[in-house]
């Protein structure tokens, strides 16, 4: 990481990024991956049926999802980059080298799909009037589409599962390798009917929304959008089947400690226990509105709602989880340092390399033991200073200091009140990963482990917020730049 | 302070040739900015026709008529982004991420600052009957819409700016001190100036055509509407005349002068005065005969768009080229000693195996 560095001490860097993807995510998948085909085959309904309540029915509930997508759903995906490239600019720097082509293709899809959103919510009415042959075209157009959110959806499936297992890509760099992964099938055929089991459920919420209680084409409407439901509900769990049966093989390669072995087998069994009882829920859900939909309460409808977003946000947490404790398996640490650099930062300390320095700002420096002379305090100052800068490249994109998985939160739980000596601390960390598969080894060198031990030490008596380089900006290390006059001005 | 800062590139090859990716960035990032521009202006003459629709009804239509516009506008100028943005982020990564960092906070509440102004956009658009009696209200949502539109082009600009800098980035503190920095300010007077110029131009494009009635606001002949959105142009562009050469005059000097690029903004300017002129003698021109230029203004505003483009991406290469060439000495430097460490650690632990 060779960039001033972006810090949120009291969210946490990984918070922001999660909350951005979550909220993206199931937008994506619940109101346009999945719902637009629904809206359309109810289109399609109406018309060959020639009921136009199934057509005002369709319309709004896509006037729900036009609103939505094109604004938040719009911007959190834009957002995901944003937050990313701030937390972890060299992951997705790298990431963009490579995938370049993929994403450009796959923004050609996302404006022919806004394009293609638009068109089919702003021409409805126009084109419905106008009947006949410009009612069948505009119901193609919603087909296409579906079509259409389904391939960027299939696109960036692509590049997430290689974030988890670069397959053999390190090997041989390459585009089509890294697409082709592993875990790119097992994880597309989980994720569509996902999306529209997702969809199907918060149709029902809208349908119950936009019909009156005793009119006879609620319940009409409410069984249909059950039977969607139901067709996907099966496939949800065979897929999610195949998916996890697929990922040990990918995460074996990465983790390779029994603990880590633990981990999933903890987790596996979890979202095994989630899915059935999503699908459980859902199935009982859908029974109710199809045999007794005069019954069905709008609050029943929340519980197989919430029971998919516990399901999708388990879902993706192994996502982050197989990949631990890489960013992109087996070349880039989550901290943001390569694989391949390791052998000379253990060597020479990371400090040798780094740019730019972490100013400590004023309320930082509070808790510095009294009594020093002026020499010894510069010198103590200079170690919490390059114990700050060595925390900062190497434990921060993880860790905040006193804000969430903070490690102030870490060494007060394992060691208590006693003092957090760089003695006590040091060979924790030398070993941490280990202990901990999720972490990365330690980059640095041996020196720079007791500089941090000393940082550590002083985080325990001072408790301010760490603050990142977006407010106190960055200090370049002189020894590395070259001062050039014509730069100068 | 002021100390130079010269980090290690991405040690990955380009995607692709960099002509190939500079073509993305202009041509995409030129559509994207002519549609920005058109949210921008759509919603700053929405709320100006708003407010006088106040007095006179039918200015309340026109203002209607030209929010009707924002809608897709908006969906267009965010979608057609993220094709630059993935360029500049190739071409410009130690630039651009540098530059995101130290202003993060703000960059980052570009997400959820136009995610508002777009949810209040629709709120204003399609509750427009039923807000009629609570006119303040409705308006208050559009005064809204105009501050963050016209808040956010500033910090793009900021970082866009700040990113060619590298010898400040020491001494930036968060974004107003970015925002400090010269020629920031002026840029965004040049920007936002050309934010009613498009929209005047969208206004002709939508009022010009006489065979379809409905495209014209009740109480308004076209000719009228017309004569307007060429208003909207023409003074805004006049005004460009004086702010333009500002631009210039604070752009940071470079090491080495571009000529290419003075001289492709020499060409801009002969043809952004023809135009202005061109659009002066439409003003003036009576009923049925006005229009019938709008489609050489509308060639003329591109090619000025493509060219101050075009210049301004010459320009920025002059500004960080030397410094380009210090960051590849510096990262192949690396890259060496990365390989040297890995050589003497196999061998390391190969002796280490022998010595077992
Ligand atoms: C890849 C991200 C990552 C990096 C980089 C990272 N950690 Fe961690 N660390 C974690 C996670 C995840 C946990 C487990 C959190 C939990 O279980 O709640 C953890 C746990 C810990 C713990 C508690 C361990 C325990 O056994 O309970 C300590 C102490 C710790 N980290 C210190 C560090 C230090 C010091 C650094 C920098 C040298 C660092 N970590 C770098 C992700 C990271």
């Amino acid at each position: 990481m060779d960039f001033p560095l972006f810090h949120l001490d009291l969210l946490g860097n990984r918070w922001l990024i999660a909350i951005i993807a979550i909220t993206h995510v199931l937008i994506n998948h619940g109101l346009a991956v999945g719902m637009m085909p629904l809206i359309a085959a109810m289109e399609w309904y109406g018309h060959r049926s020639q009921d136009a309540r199934w057509d005002r029915l369709a319309y709004r509930i896509l006037f729900v999802c036009f609103l939505i997508t094109t604004t938040i759903g719009a911007l959190t995906g834009v957002g995901i980059w944003f937050s990313v490239s701030l937390v972890n600019p060299y992951s997705i720097a790298s990431l963009i080298r490579v995938f370049f082509w993929a994403w450009f293709a796959e923004w050609l899809v996302f404006i022919t799909e806004v394009c293609l959103i638009l068109a089919y919510t702003l021409t409805w009415k126009n084109w419905s009037t106008r009947g006949g042959k410009w009612k069948v075209r505009h119901i193609r157009l919603g087909f296409a589409l579906a079509l259409f959110s389904w391939i960027t959806m299939a696109i960036i499936v692509a590049i997430l599962g290689f974030m988890m297992d670069p397959g053999n890509w390190l090997t041989d760099h390459s585009f089509w390798i890294g697409v082709m992964n592993p875990l790119y099938l097992p994880q597309l055929a989980f994720r569509t009917p996902l999306a529209a089991a997702m969809a199907g459920i918060i149709a029902m919420f809208l349908v119950l929304f936009y019909t009156q209680r005793g009119d006879a084409f609620r319940y009409d409407a409410l069984r249909a959008v059950s039977l969607w439901t139901l067709a996907f509900a099966p496939l949800v769990i065979i897929a999610g089947w195949w998916y996890y049966t697929s990922v040990p093989g990918a995460m074996k390669e990465n983790l390779g400690v029994s603990l880590g072995t633990l981990e999933f087998a903890d987790w596996q069994e979890r979202f095994l226990q989630i899915a059935a009882a999503t699908v459980i829920t859902i199935l009982l859900v859908v029974q109710f509105a199809i045999f007794r939909p005069k019954l069905l309460p709008r609050i029943a409808l929340v519980i197989p709602f919430l029971s998919i977003l516990w399901m999708t946000g388990h879902f993706e947490r192994v996502r982050e989880f197989i990949r631990k404790p890489y960013i992109i398996g087996r070349y880039m640490y989550a901290n943001g340092i390569r694989v391949d650099d390791y052998a000379l930062l253990q060597r020479d300390g990371v400090l040798k390399y780094a740019t730019y320095s972490n100013p400590l700002s004023e309320a930082e420096l509070a808790g510095i033991p009294d009594g020093l002379s002026e020499p010894e305090r510069s010198a103590h100052l200079r170690a919490i200073q390059q114990g700050k800068d060595v925390f900062m490249i190497t434990c921060s994109r993880c860790h905040s200091g006193h804000g969430s998985n903070s490690i102030s939160g870490h060494l007060q739980r394992m060691f208590g009140d006693q003092p957090w000596t760089p003695d006590l601390t040091a060979s924790y960390i030398e070993n941490m990963h280990y202990a901990q598969p999720y972490m990365p080894p330690f980059p640095g060198s041996k020196a720079e482990l007791r500089l941090l031990g000393r940082y550590l030490e002083h985080l325990q008596n001072n408790k301010a917020p760490i603050p990142g380089a977006q407010s106190v900006g960055v200090v370049v290390n002189r020894n590395l730049s070259t001062r050039t006059a014509t730069h100068d001005h | 302070m002021n100390e130079l800062p010269i980090p290690r590139e991405i040690p990955l090859p380009q995607p692709a040739p960099e002509p190939v990716l500079v073509g993305v960035l202009i041509v995409f990032f030129l559509m994207h900015i002519v549609f920005v521009n058109l949210m921008v202006g759509g919603a700053l003459l929405t709320l100006w026709y708003q407010l006088r629709g106040l007095k006179e009804k039918r200015y309340d239509d026109l203002a209607y008529a030209i929010a009707s516009t924002i809608t897709v506008n908006k969906s267009i100028a965010v979608v057609l982004g993220v094709g630059p943005l993935l360029a500049i982020n190739t071409l410009y990564t130690v630039y651009f991420y540098s530059a995101n960092a130290l202003t993060g906070i703000f960059w980052i509440s570009v997400i959820p600052l136009v995610t508002l102004a777009f949810l209040l956009t629709y709120l204003h658009k399609y509750l427009w009957r039923q807000m009629e009696p609570f006119k303040e209200l409705h308006i208050g949502i559009a005064v809204v819409v105009c501050i963050l539109f016209l808040f956010i082009p500033l910090i793009f600009l900021t970082n866009i700016n700040l990113m060619l800098f590298p010898e400040h980035w020491d001494r930036v503190k968060g974004f107003f001190s970015a925002l400090a920095l010269p020629n920031v300010l002026p840029r965004y007077a040049h920007f936002i100036l050309a934010c009613p110029a498009m929209t005047g131009l969208l206004m002709v494009w939508l009022f010009r055509r006489k065979e379809r009635r409905n495209s014209t606001v009740a109480g308004f002949k076209r000719d009228d509407l017309v004569r307007m959105g060429y208003r909207w142009a023409f003074w805004p562009t006049s005004v460009q005349f004086l702010v333009g050469p500002v631009v210039l005059m604070t752009l940071p000097r470079t090491q080495e002068v571009s000529h290419a690029a003075m001289a492709v903004f020499g060409i801009a300017t002969v043809v952004a005065l023809a135009m202005a002129h061109l659009m002066f003698t439409e003003i003036r021109r009576a009923g049925e005969a006005i229009g019938r230029s709008f489609g050489a203004i509308c060639m003329m505003m591109l090619t000025v768009v493509a060219l101050m483009g075009t210049g301004r991406h010459l320009y920025r290469e002059a500004a960080v080229a030397p410094h380009r060439e210090l960051v590849r000495a510096k990262t192949e430097q690396y890259m060496q000693a990365v390989d040297e460490a890995r050589q003497q650690s196999a061998r390391d632990q190969q002796s280490g195996g022998e010595a077992k």
